[in-house]
């Protein structure tokens, strides 16, 4: 098998040819850490990869659960599995050049630091409500160059078109309608989840290309 | 006056620390924006709203 995957200057090409050399270039020289592996991150991290991203860090302690492979980038055969070892394997089949780095840890003020310190932007993915505004703190109580692209609000069959991209400071982004909570209706739907989580990779790229939103 | 999320009230003075609980919010979902800049958690019982500040409070949901 092998001898038939592509080199990585086929691999190259074929991303230049469509993102054109110098796009292309700022992507595989950037750092994005993807903090949470679930709805958000699992299709964050397939978007990014497929975009050629030249690094990905990939931070989740949870393990793969029947009740994730509704929305999140996950099979059957990987249910038990950690979250950051499913993705590092489906990762590589789509773009085996990547550059990864999977840590199963919980993120916390403690370890924040150290665990992001080479990412150039980082995508807040997590479920927890605290736990995203405990990362927006860390992120600019702490650090000074980064970018964080944030979600919230996702859930439920809300329409497709409130799920919005808005800047909310200088390096902050939110995705989402900012409204929906899970806790309030019927949980997560793939689609919205997956809108979401395009919305923040999208960002991203824009980010690199610097295409910014006002 | 101080605009908050659009809306103009007589908080100058108040910290964010006091504004948030005067508003209910629950102080561990949200972020602080105040003139383009985010304000770290550990500065709100210090960070003192000035007349013309604009503020815009982040409140999170949950899901992902």
């Amino acid at each position: 098998m092998a001898e038939l995957l592509p080199t990585k200057e086929a691999y190259i090409q074929a991303l230049n040819q469509r993102h054109g050399e110098e796009l292309q270039s700022r992507f595989s020289s950037a750092t994005v850490a993807v903090c949470g592996l679930g709805g958000l991150g699992s299709n964050i991290a397939v978007s990014l990869a497929r975009a050629g991203i030249g690094k990905l860090i990939l931070i989740d302690f949870d393990r793969v659960d029947l009740t994730n492979l509704h929305r999140q980038q996950y099979k059957v055969s990987q249910i038990g599995m950690y979250k950051t070892e499913a993705m590092l394997d489906h990762l590589r089949e789509i773009n085996h050049f990547l550059e990864l780095k999977a840590h199963t840890v919980r993120i916390t003020e403690q370890n924040a630091a150290e665990l992001l310190k080479d990412a150039d932007i980082i995508c807040e993915a997590f479920d927890d409500a605290k736990c995203k505004a405990m990362l927006v703190d860390i992120v600019f109580g702490t650090m000074q160059k980064k970018y964080l692209v944030a979600a919230s609000g996702m859930a439920g069959l809300g329409s497709a078109n409130s799920i919005k991209t808005r800047k909310i400071a200088e390096r902050f982004y939110l995705c989402g309608d900012e409204a929906s909570d899970v806790a309030d209706g019927i949980g997560l739907v793939s689609s919205r989840v997956l809108l979401c989580a395009a919305h923040q990779a999208h960002m991203v790229l824009r980010i690199l290309a610097e295409k910014f939103e006002t | 006056m101080v605009k908050v999320n659009g809306e103009l009230l007589a908080i100058a003075g108040k910290t964010a620390e006091e504004y948030l609980s005067e508003a209910n919010y629950d102080t561990a979902r949200v972020a602080i924006e105040c003139n383009g800049r985010i304000i770290p958690k550990a500065e709100y019982g210090k960070t003192v709203f000035l007349d013309g500040d604009s503020i815009e409070v982040v409140s999170f949901v949950g899901g992902g």
